[in-house]
Protein backbone atom coordinates (compact mmCIF):
# COMPACT_ATOMS: atom_id res chain seq x y z
CA UNK A 1 0.00 0.00 0.00
CA UNK A 2 1.60 3.18 -1.12
CA UNK A 3 1.60 6.10 1.24
CA UNK A 4 0.06 8.62 -1.07
CA UNK A 5 -2.50 6.43 -2.81
CA UNK A 6 -5.53 6.33 -0.56
CA UNK A 7 -6.81 2.82 -0.02
CA UNK A 8 -10.49 2.55 -0.92
CA UNK A 9 -11.11 -0.05 1.79
CA UNK A 10 -9.87 2.36 4.43
CA UNK A 11 -11.90 5.19 2.87
CA UNK A 12 -14.99 2.99 2.96
CA UNK A 13 -14.59 2.10 6.64
CA UNK A 14 -13.52 5.57 7.62
CA UNK A 15 -16.59 7.09 5.93
CA UNK A 16 -18.91 4.70 7.75
CA UNK A 17 -17.18 4.94 11.14
CA UNK A 18 -16.68 8.69 11.06
CA UNK A 19 -20.24 9.26 9.86
CA UNK A 20 -21.66 7.13 12.66
CA UNK A 21 -19.39 8.69 15.27
CA UNK A 22 -20.29 12.16 14.07
CA UNK A 23 -23.97 11.28 14.38
CA UNK A 24 -23.68 9.62 17.80
CA UNK A 25 -21.47 12.31 19.28
CA UNK A 26 -23.65 15.06 17.88
CA UNK A 27 -26.83 13.57 19.25
CA UNK A 28 -25.61 12.22 22.56
CA UNK A 29 -22.55 14.28 23.42
CA UNK A 30 -22.12 17.63 21.73
CA UNK A 31 -25.70 18.80 21.92
CA UNK A 32 -26.08 18.09 25.66
CA UNK A 33 -22.55 19.29 26.48
CA UNK A 34 -22.91 22.52 24.53
CA UNK A 35 -26.37 23.01 25.97
CA UNK A 36 -25.03 22.48 29.49
CA UNK A 37 -22.23 24.96 28.81
CA UNK A 38 -24.66 27.49 27.42
CA UNK A 39 -27.09 26.98 30.29
CA UNK A 40 -24.34 27.41 32.83
CA UNK A 41 -23.05 30.52 31.11
CA UNK A 42 -26.57 31.85 30.99
CA UNK A 43 -27.21 31.11 34.65
CA UNK A 44 -23.91 32.75 35.60
CA UNK A 45 -24.60 35.82 33.54
CA UNK A 46 -28.16 35.89 34.89
CA UNK A 47 -26.82 35.72 38.42
CA UNK A 48 -24.37 38.50 37.66
CA UNK A 49 -27.13 40.57 36.11
CA UNK A 50 -29.37 40.01 39.10
CA UNK A 51 -26.56 41.01 41.44
CA UNK A 52 -25.94 44.10 39.35
CA UNK A 53 -29.62 44.91 39.39
CA UNK A 54 -29.79 44.40 43.14
CA UNK A 55 -26.76 46.62 43.54
CA UNK A 56 -28.40 49.28 41.42
CA UNK A 57 -31.63 48.88 43.37
CA UNK A 58 -29.77 49.33 46.64
CA UNK A 59 -28.04 52.38 45.21
CA UNK A 60 -31.44 53.64 44.06
CA UNK A 61 -32.89 52.96 47.48
CA UNK A 62 -30.04 54.86 49.06
CA UNK A 63 -30.59 57.74 46.68
CA UNK A 64 -34.30 57.76 47.40
CA UNK A 65 -33.56 57.50 51.11
CA UNK A 66 -31.33 60.50 50.81
CA UNK A 67 -34.05 62.27 48.93
CA UNK A 68 -36.60 61.39 51.58
CA UNK A 69 -34.28 62.57 54.31
CA UNK A 70 -33.56 65.78 52.44
CA UNK A 71 -37.27 66.31 51.96
CA UNK A 72 -37.96 65.62 55.61
CA UNK A 73 -35.28 68.08 56.54
CA UNK A 74 -36.75 70.66 54.24
CA UNK A 75 -40.18 70.03 55.68
CA UNK A 76 -38.80 70.27 59.17
CA UNK A 77 -37.23 73.60 58.27
CA UNK A 78 -40.51 74.81 56.85
CA UNK A 79 -42.40 73.69 59.94
CA UNK A 80 -39.88 75.30 62.21
CA UNK A 81 -40.05 78.47 60.19
CA UNK A 82 -43.81 78.41 60.34
CA UNK A 83 -43.72 77.82 64.06
CA UNK A 84 -41.33 80.71 64.48
CA UNK A 85 -43.56 82.91 62.38
CA UNK A 86 -46.58 81.89 64.40
CA UNK A 87 -44.69 82.53 67.60
CA UNK A 88 -43.62 85.92 66.37
CA UNK A 89 -47.15 86.68 65.31
CA UNK A 90 -48.53 85.54 68.64
CA UNK A 91 -45.94 87.52 70.54
CA UNK A 92 -46.59 90.56 68.40
CA UNK A 93 -50.34 90.14 68.81
CA UNK A 94 -49.94 89.69 72.53
CA UNK A 95 -47.84 92.83 72.69
CA UNK A 96 -50.42 94.83 70.83
CA UNK A 97 -53.19 93.46 73.01
CA UNK A 98 -51.19 94.12 76.13
CA UNK A 99 -50.58 97.66 74.97
CA UNK A 100 -54.23 98.14 74.27
CA UNK A 101 -55.11 96.66 77.63
CA UNK A 102 -52.65 98.92 79.35
CA UNK A 103 -53.96 101.91 77.53
CA UNK A 104 -57.47 100.95 78.47
CA UNK A 105 -56.65 100.46 82.11
CA UNK A 106 -54.74 103.73 82.09
CA UNK A 107 -57.81 105.36 80.60
CA UNK A 108 -59.99 103.71 83.20
CA UNK A 109 -57.65 104.84 85.89
CA UNK A 110 -57.75 108.35 84.49
CA UNK A 111 -61.53 108.38 84.39
CA UNK A 112 -61.68 106.98 87.88
CA UNK A 113 -59.24 109.58 88.98
CA UNK A 114 -61.37 112.26 87.36
CA UNK A 115 -64.49 110.80 88.92
CA UNK A 116 -62.82 110.52 92.32
CA UNK A 117 -61.52 114.05 91.88
CA UNK A 118 -64.92 115.46 91.09
CA UNK A 119 -66.44 113.46 93.93
CA UNK A 120 -63.75 114.81 96.23
CA UNK A 121 -64.34 118.34 94.97
CA UNK A 122 -68.06 117.88 95.47
CA UNK A 123 -67.46 116.65 99.00
CA UNK A 124 -65.10 119.51 99.62
CA UNK A 125 -67.78 121.87 98.24
CA UNK A 126 -70.40 120.30 100.51
CA UNK A 127 -68.14 120.46 103.49
CA UNK A 128 -67.23 124.00 102.56
CA UNK A 129 -70.95 124.74 102.29
CA UNK A 130 -71.66 123.09 105.62
CA UNK A 131 -68.72 124.83 107.14
CA UNK A 132 -69.98 128.07 105.66
CA UNK A 133 -73.42 127.45 107.07
CA UNK A 134 -71.93 126.63 110.45
CA UNK A 135 -69.80 129.70 110.25
CA UNK A 136 -72.72 131.70 109.09
CA UNK A 137 -74.85 130.36 112.01
CA UNK A 138 -72.15 131.21 114.42
CA UNK A 139 -71.82 134.62 112.92
CA UNK A 140 -75.57 135.13 112.77
CA UNK A 141 -75.97 133.93 116.30
CA UNK A 142 -73.40 136.42 117.44
CA UNK A 143 -75.01 139.20 115.45
CA UNK A 144 -78.44 138.32 116.70
CA UNK A 145 -77.62 138.34 120.33
CA UNK A 146 -79.20 141.65 120.84
CA UNK A 147 -82.91 142.05 120.09
CA UNK A 148 -82.49 145.18 117.90
CA UNK A 149 -80.39 143.41 115.56
CA UNK A 150 -83.10 140.73 115.34
CA UNK A 151 -85.67 143.24 114.67
CA UNK A 152 -83.67 144.99 112.02
CA UNK A 153 -83.13 141.74 110.33
CA UNK A 154 -86.78 140.86 110.38
CA UNK A 155 -87.50 144.24 108.99
CA UNK A 156 -84.96 143.84 106.27
CA UNK A 157 -86.47 140.53 105.45
CA UNK A 158 -89.91 141.94 105.42
CA UNK A 159 -88.69 144.76 103.23
CA UNK A 160 -87.48 142.27 100.81
CA UNK A 161 -90.86 140.57 100.97
CA UNK A 162 -92.75 143.74 100.37
CA UNK A 163 -90.72 144.63 97.45
CA UNK A 164 -91.82 141.55 95.89
CA UNK B 1 12.51 26.14 13.74
CA UNK B 2 10.38 23.02 14.01
CA UNK B 3 9.92 23.08 10.30
CA UNK B 4 13.66 23.39 9.79
CA UNK B 5 14.37 20.41 12.00
CA UNK B 6 11.60 18.52 10.36
CA UNK B 7 12.72 19.21 6.81
CA UNK B 8 16.25 18.22 7.73
CA UNK B 9 15.00 14.99 9.20
CA UNK B 10 12.83 14.35 6.19
CA UNK B 11 15.86 14.68 3.93
CA UNK B 12 17.66 12.26 6.19
CA UNK B 13 14.72 9.96 6.01
CA UNK B 14 14.47 10.06 2.24
CA UNK B 15 18.06 8.92 2.11
CA UNK B 16 17.16 5.97 4.28
CA UNK B 17 14.07 5.21 2.29
CA UNK B 18 15.89 5.26 -1.00
CA UNK B 19 18.48 2.81 0.31
CA UNK B 20 15.67 0.58 1.48
CA UNK B 21 13.92 0.77 -1.84
CA UNK B 22 17.16 0.18 -3.74
CA UNK B 23 17.77 -2.91 -1.76
CA UNK B 24 14.25 -4.06 -2.41
CA UNK B 25 14.84 -3.69 -6.10
CA UNK B 26 17.88 -5.91 -6.00
CA UNK B 27 17.06 -9.26 -7.48
CA UNK B 28 18.56 -11.25 -4.60
CA UNK B 29 15.78 -11.12 -2.08
CA UNK B 30 14.59 -14.64 -1.58
CA UNK B 31 12.20 -14.19 1.32
CA UNK B 32 12.41 -17.43 3.18
CA UNK B 33 11.24 -18.22 6.66
CA UNK B 34 13.93 -17.62 9.23
CA UNK B 35 16.30 -15.80 6.96
CA UNK B 36 14.67 -12.37 6.83
CA UNK B 37 14.65 -12.03 10.60
CA UNK B 38 18.40 -12.06 10.80
CA UNK B 39 19.13 -9.29 8.38
CA UNK B 40 17.90 -5.90 9.47
CA UNK B 41 16.53 -3.76 6.70
CA UNK B 42 15.97 -0.25 8.06
CA UNK B 43 13.90 0.93 5.11
CA UNK B 44 11.56 -2.01 5.32
CA UNK B 45 11.36 -1.76 9.10
CA UNK B 46 10.38 1.90 8.99
CA UNK B 47 7.91 1.50 6.17
CA UNK B 48 6.28 -1.50 7.79
CA UNK B 49 5.80 0.42 10.98
CA UNK B 50 3.97 3.32 9.44
CA UNK B 51 2.12 1.61 6.64
CA UNK B 52 -1.16 -0.19 6.79
CA UNK B 53 -1.17 -3.95 7.04
CA UNK B 54 -3.52 -6.88 7.27
CA UNK B 55 -2.38 -7.87 10.73
CA UNK B 56 -1.44 -5.91 13.81
CA UNK B 57 2.19 -6.70 14.35
CA UNK B 58 3.26 -6.45 17.98
CA UNK B 59 6.71 -7.97 18.30
CA UNK B 60 9.10 -10.41 16.74
CA UNK B 61 11.26 -12.72 18.85
CA UNK B 62 13.77 -14.46 16.69
CA UNK B 63 11.62 -16.22 14.14
CA UNK B 64 8.33 -15.91 15.96
CA UNK B 65 6.05 -13.10 14.93
CA UNK B 66 3.51 -12.00 17.47
CA UNK B 67 0.65 -10.22 15.85
CA UNK B 68 -3.07 -9.80 16.22
CA UNK B 69 -4.93 -11.24 13.24
CA UNK B 70 -7.47 -8.91 11.69
CA UNK B 71 -10.51 -9.80 9.61
CA UNK B 72 -10.09 -9.92 5.85
CA UNK B 73 -13.17 -9.05 3.81
CA UNK B 74 -12.88 -9.64 0.10
CA UNK B 75 -15.22 -9.69 -2.84
CA UNK B 76 -14.27 -11.08 -6.18
CA UNK B 77 -16.44 -11.86 -9.16
CA UNK B 78 -15.17 -15.45 -9.16
CA UNK B 79 -15.58 -16.32 -5.51
CA UNK B 80 -18.09 -13.83 -4.18
CA UNK B 81 -17.71 -12.61 -0.60
CA UNK B 82 -14.91 -14.02 1.54
CA UNK B 83 -14.44 -13.47 5.23
CA UNK B 84 -11.49 -14.88 7.11
CA UNK B 85 -8.82 -13.85 9.59
CA UNK B 86 -5.48 -12.62 8.38
CA UNK B 87 -3.77 -15.36 10.38
CA UNK B 88 -4.71 -17.68 7.50
CA UNK B 89 -1.99 -15.99 5.43
CA UNK B 90 0.64 -16.90 8.05
CA UNK B 91 2.15 -13.40 8.02
CA UNK B 92 1.82 -13.17 4.31
CA UNK B 93 3.74 -16.29 3.43
CA UNK B 94 0.93 -18.54 2.34
CA UNK B 95 -1.91 -18.56 -0.11
CA UNK B 96 -5.41 -19.03 1.24
CA UNK B 97 -8.52 -19.63 -0.87
CA UNK B 98 -6.58 -18.49 -3.91
CA UNK B 99 -5.76 -15.16 -2.26
CA UNK B 100 -2.26 -14.00 -1.51
CA UNK B 101 -0.60 -10.89 -0.19
CA UNK B 102 1.68 -9.66 -2.93
CA UNK B 103 5.16 -8.72 -1.79
CA UNK B 104 6.56 -7.17 -4.93
CA UNK B 105 5.57 -5.70 -8.23
CA UNK B 106 2.96 -3.05 -8.79
CA UNK B 107 0.48 -4.62 -6.38
CA UNK B 108 2.93 -4.77 -3.52
CA UNK B 109 1.15 -5.06 -0.20
CA UNK B 110 -2.22 -5.75 -1.76
CA UNK B 111 -4.22 -8.94 -1.80
CA UNK B 112 -4.36 -10.52 -5.24
CA UNK B 113 -6.45 -13.34 -6.54
CA UNK B 114 -4.86 -16.34 -8.15
CA UNK B 115 -6.16 -19.01 -10.46
CA UNK B 116 -5.56 -22.69 -9.94
CA UNK B 117 -2.23 -22.56 -11.74
CA UNK B 118 -1.01 -19.94 -9.30
CA UNK B 119 -1.08 -16.97 -11.68
CA UNK B 120 -2.46 -13.61 -10.66
CA UNK B 121 -5.86 -13.07 -12.22
CA UNK B 122 -6.87 -9.79 -10.61
CA UNK B 123 -7.51 -7.76 -7.54
CA UNK B 124 -10.55 -8.54 -5.41
CA UNK B 125 -12.54 -5.73 -3.88
CA UNK B 126 -10.83 -5.38 -0.53
CA UNK B 127 -12.82 -4.10 2.45
CA UNK B 128 -10.61 -5.71 5.07
CA UNK B 129 -10.35 -4.39 8.59
CA UNK B 130 -6.73 -3.40 8.27
CA UNK B 131 -4.51 -2.09 11.04
CA UNK B 132 -5.58 1.47 10.26
CA UNK B 133 -9.28 0.60 10.34
CA UNK B 134 -8.79 -1.30 13.59
CA UNK B 135 -6.95 1.75 14.92
CA UNK B 136 -9.90 3.92 13.92
CA UNK B 137 -12.22 1.57 15.80
CA UNK B 138 -10.05 1.76 18.91
CA UNK B 139 -9.83 5.54 18.84
CA UNK B 140 -13.55 5.84 18.19
CA UNK B 141 -14.29 3.66 21.21
CA UNK B 142 -12.04 5.92 23.31
CA UNK B 143 -13.74 8.98 21.85
CA UNK B 144 -17.22 7.66 22.58
CA UNK B 145 -16.29 6.53 26.09
CA UNK B 146 -14.89 9.93 26.96
CA UNK B 147 -17.55 12.15 25.51
CA UNK B 148 -20.65 10.12 26.28
CA UNK B 149 -19.38 10.07 29.85
CA UNK B 150 -18.90 13.81 29.82
CA UNK B 151 -22.35 14.31 28.32
CA UNK B 152 -23.80 12.19 31.09
CA UNK B 153 -22.14 14.20 33.81
CA UNK B 154 -23.04 17.44 32.01
CA UNK B 155 -26.68 16.40 32.05
CA UNK B 156 -26.54 15.33 35.67
CA UNK B 157 -24.76 18.38 37.01
CA UNK B 158 -26.95 21.10 35.60
CA UNK B 159 -25.65 24.58 36.37
CA UNK B 160 -22.89 23.21 38.54
CA UNK B 161 -19.15 23.41 38.25
CA UNK B 162 -17.72 20.65 36.02
CA UNK B 163 -16.13 17.67 37.71
CA UNK B 164 -13.66 14.96 36.76
CA UNK B 165 -13.18 14.34 33.08
CA UNK B 166 -15.70 17.03 32.28
CA UNK B 167 -13.40 19.46 34.05
CA UNK B 168 -10.50 18.42 31.85
CA UNK B 169 -12.24 18.49 28.49
CA UNK B 170 -14.54 21.44 28.96
CA UNK B 171 -11.78 24.04 28.50
CA UNK B 172 -10.81 22.32 25.24
CA UNK B 173 -14.43 22.30 24.08
CA UNK B 174 -14.69 25.96 25.04
CA UNK B 175 -11.45 26.63 23.19
CA UNK B 176 -12.87 25.04 20.04
CA UNK B 177 -16.06 27.01 20.47
CA UNK B 178 -14.73 30.42 21.48
CA UNK B 179 -11.34 30.55 19.80
CA UNK B 180 -11.93 28.53 16.66
CA UNK B 181 -15.57 28.43 15.63
CA UNK B 182 -16.84 31.76 16.92
CA UNK B 183 -14.20 34.04 15.36
CA UNK B 184 -13.81 32.02 12.15
CA UNK B 185 -17.49 31.46 11.33
CA UNK B 186 -19.22 34.33 13.03
CA UNK B 187 -21.52 34.76 15.97
CA UNK B 188 -24.70 33.98 14.05
CA UNK B 189 -23.83 30.75 12.30
CA UNK B 190 -21.13 28.99 14.29
CA UNK B 191 -23.45 26.86 16.40
CA UNK B 192 -24.63 24.55 13.65
CA UNK B 193 -21.02 23.68 12.74
CA UNK B 194 -19.98 22.96 16.32
CA UNK B 195 -20.73 19.19 16.35
CA UNK B 196 -18.63 18.59 13.25
CA UNK B 197 -15.77 20.82 14.40
CA UNK B 198 -15.66 19.20 17.83
CA UNK B 199 -15.82 15.71 16.38
CA UNK B 200 -13.05 16.43 13.90
CA UNK B 201 -10.90 18.13 16.52
CA UNK B 202 -11.13 15.35 19.05
CA UNK B 203 -10.99 12.60 16.43
CA UNK B 204 -7.72 13.98 15.08
CA UNK B 205 -6.34 14.80 18.52
CA UNK B 206 -7.10 11.42 20.01
CA UNK B 207 -5.81 9.56 16.97
CA UNK B 208 -2.64 11.64 16.94
CA UNK B 209 -2.02 11.02 20.60
CA UNK B 210 -2.96 7.33 20.54
CA UNK B 211 -0.67 6.96 17.53
CA UNK B 212 2.21 7.96 19.76
CA UNK B 213 1.48 5.23 22.30
CA UNK B 214 3.54 2.28 21.09
CA UNK B 215 1.53 -0.44 22.88
CA UNK B 216 -1.32 -2.45 21.41
CA UNK B 217 -4.20 -1.53 20.91
CA UNK B 218 -2.83 1.93 20.29
CA UNK B 219 -0.06 3.10 18.04
CA UNK B 220 -1.76 2.59 14.71
CA UNK B 221 -0.77 5.26 12.24
CA UNK B 222 -4.32 6.51 11.65
CA UNK B 223 -3.99 10.23 10.99
CA UNK B 224 -0.83 9.52 9.02
CA UNK B 225 -2.92 7.51 6.58
CA UNK B 226 -3.99 9.48 3.56
CA UNK B 227 -7.31 7.67 3.22
CA UNK B 228 -8.33 8.82 6.70
CA UNK B 229 -7.35 12.44 6.15
CA UNK B 230 -9.02 12.27 2.76
CA UNK B 231 -12.34 11.32 4.35
CA UNK B 232 -12.00 14.12 6.91
CA UNK B 233 -11.21 16.61 4.16
CA UNK B 234 -14.13 15.33 2.09
CA UNK B 235 -16.46 15.95 5.04
CA UNK B 236 -15.13 19.50 5.33
CA UNK B 237 -15.52 19.98 1.59
CA UNK B 238 -19.12 18.80 1.51
CA UNK B 239 -20.16 20.75 4.57
CA UNK B 240 -18.53 23.85 3.07
CA UNK B 241 -20.26 23.31 -0.24
CA UNK B 242 -23.66 22.68 1.30
CA UNK B 243 -23.51 25.77 3.49
CA UNK B 244 -22.66 28.20 0.72
CA UNK B 245 -24.72 31.20 -0.20
CA UNK B 246 -24.90 33.20 -3.40
CA UNK B 247 -22.07 35.55 -2.42
CA UNK B 248 -19.71 32.58 -2.27
CA UNK B 249 -20.53 31.48 -5.80
CA UNK B 250 -20.44 35.04 -7.06
CA UNK B 251 -16.91 35.34 -5.68
CA UNK B 252 -15.99 32.25 -7.67
CA UNK B 253 -17.72 32.78 -11.00
CA UNK B 254 -17.79 36.54 -11.11
CA UNK B 255 -15.20 37.98 -8.74
CA UNK B 256 -14.58 41.71 -8.54
CA UNK B 257 -11.58 41.81 -10.83
CA UNK B 258 -10.90 43.64 -14.12
CA UNK B 259 -13.08 42.21 -16.88
CA UNK B 260 -10.15 40.95 -18.96
CA UNK B 261 -9.36 38.46 -16.21
CA UNK B 262 -12.78 36.94 -16.76
CA UNK B 263 -13.31 37.34 -20.49
CA UNK B 264 -12.60 35.83 -23.00
CA UNK B 265 -10.50 33.43 -20.93
CA UNK B 266 -12.20 32.93 -17.54
CA UNK B 267 -8.90 33.06 -15.72
CA UNK B 268 -10.11 34.09 -12.28
CA UNK B 269 -13.08 31.67 -12.17
CA UNK B 270 -10.68 28.86 -13.00
CA UNK B 271 -8.29 29.97 -10.29
CA UNK B 272 -11.12 30.30 -7.77
CA UNK B 273 -12.61 26.92 -8.67
CA UNK B 274 -9.19 25.36 -8.28
CA UNK B 275 -9.04 27.03 -4.86
CA UNK B 276 -12.30 25.33 -3.86
CA UNK B 277 -10.70 21.95 -4.44
CA UNK B 278 -7.22 22.83 -3.21
CA UNK B 279 -8.51 23.84 0.22
CA UNK B 280 -9.65 20.35 1.30
CA UNK B 281 -6.73 18.82 -0.60
CA UNK B 282 -4.28 20.88 1.43
CA UNK B 283 -6.11 19.89 4.62
CA UNK B 284 -5.71 16.26 3.68
CA UNK B 285 -2.02 16.51 2.78
CA UNK B 286 -1.02 18.66 5.75
CA UNK B 287 -2.39 16.37 8.42
CA UNK B 288 -1.26 13.22 6.63
CA UNK B 289 2.29 14.44 5.97
CA UNK B 290 2.83 15.87 9.44
CA UNK B 291 1.68 12.78 11.27
CA UNK B 292 3.43 10.39 8.90
CA UNK B 293 6.66 12.35 9.23
CA UNK B 294 6.44 12.23 13.02
CA UNK B 295 5.98 8.46 13.00
CA UNK B 296 8.71 7.94 10.43
CA UNK B 297 11.27 9.98 12.31
CA UNK B 298 10.74 8.19 15.60
CA UNK B 299 10.99 4.84 13.85
CA UNK B 300 14.09 5.93 11.98
CA UNK B 301 15.83 6.89 15.20
CA UNK B 302 15.01 3.53 16.66
CA UNK B 303 16.31 1.71 13.60
CA UNK B 304 19.52 3.73 13.77
CA UNK B 305 20.42 1.61 16.78
CA UNK B 306 20.28 -1.56 14.74
CA UNK B 307 22.05 -0.06 11.75
CA UNK B 308 24.94 1.04 13.93
CA UNK B 309 24.96 -2.29 15.71
CA UNK B 310 25.39 -4.02 12.38
CA UNK B 311 28.02 -1.62 11.11
CA UNK B 312 30.16 -1.26 14.25
CA UNK B 313 29.15 -4.22 16.36
CA UNK B 314 27.13 -4.29 19.53
CA UNK B 315 29.14 -1.44 21.13
CA UNK B 316 28.23 0.83 18.26
CA UNK B 317 24.59 -0.06 18.77
CA UNK B 318 24.76 0.73 22.45
CA UNK B 319 26.62 3.95 21.78
CA UNK B 320 24.14 5.25 19.30
CA UNK B 321 21.18 4.01 21.32
CA UNK B 322 21.72 6.77 23.88
CA UNK B 323 21.55 9.39 21.18
CA UNK B 324 18.68 7.64 19.47
CA UNK B 325 16.63 7.33 22.59
CA UNK B 326 17.21 10.98 23.45
CA UNK B 327 16.21 12.04 19.95
CA UNK B 328 13.22 9.72 19.96
CA UNK B 329 12.03 11.16 23.25
CA UNK B 330 12.55 14.64 21.90
CA UNK B 331 10.63 13.77 18.74
CA UNK B 332 7.82 12.17 20.73
CA UNK B 333 7.46 15.30 22.84
CA UNK B 334 7.51 17.35 19.68
CA UNK B 335 4.88 15.04 18.23
CA UNK B 336 2.62 15.62 21.23
CA UNK B 337 2.82 19.31 20.43
CA UNK B 338 2.32 18.59 16.75
CA UNK B 339 -0.72 16.44 17.61
CA UNK B 340 -2.41 19.40 19.24
CA UNK B 341 -1.27 21.87 16.58
CA UNK B 342 -2.48 19.67 13.71
CA UNK B 343 -5.85 19.04 15.35
CA UNK B 344 -6.13 22.80 15.89
CA UNK B 345 -5.04 23.66 12.36
CA UNK B 346 -7.40 21.20 10.71
CA UNK B 347 -10.34 22.38 12.80
CA UNK B 348 -9.47 26.05 12.44
CA UNK B 349 -9.09 25.85 8.66
CA UNK B 350 -12.34 23.88 8.38
CA UNK B 351 -14.04 26.57 10.43
CA UNK B 352 -12.50 29.25 8.20
CA UNK B 353 -13.84 27.52 5.10
CA UNK B 354 -17.29 27.25 6.69
CA UNK B 355 -17.14 30.93 7.52
CA UNK B 356 -16.05 31.80 3.99
CA UNK B 357 -18.79 29.65 2.49
CA UNK B 358 -21.49 32.06 3.58
CA UNK B 359 -20.01 35.55 3.73
CA UNK B 360 -22.39 38.21 4.94
CA UNK B 361 -21.53 41.02 2.55
CA UNK B 362 -19.21 42.05 -0.38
Amino acid sequence: MGFVTPDYGTIFWMLIIFGIVLFILKKFAWVPILKALKDREKSISDALNTAEKARKEVAGLKASNDQIIAEARREKDIILKEARDIKDKIVAGAKIQANAETLKSIENAKQQIIAEKSAAINEIKQQVAELSVMIAEIIIRKQLENPEDQERLVEDLLKDLKLK
Amino acid sequence: MTRLIRSFLIILLTAFLSTGINRANEPVIPVKEGEHAEKFDAGKFVIEHVSDSYEWHIATFGETHISIPLPIILYSSNQGWNFFMSSKFHHGHETYKNFRIEHEGKNEGKIVELNLEGNVVGLPIDLSITKTVAGIFVSVIVLLLIFLNIAKSAKRRVNQAPAGMQNFFEPIILFVRDDIARPAIGEKKFEKFMPFLLTVFFFILINNLLGLVPIFPFGANVTGNIAVTLVLAVFTFFITTFSTNKHYWKEIYNPDVPWWLKFPVPLMPIVELTGVLTKPFVLMIRLFANMLAGHLIVTVFVSLIFIFARLFGVEGGFGISVVSVLFSVFMLLLDILVSFVQAYVFTFLSAMYFGMASPDHH
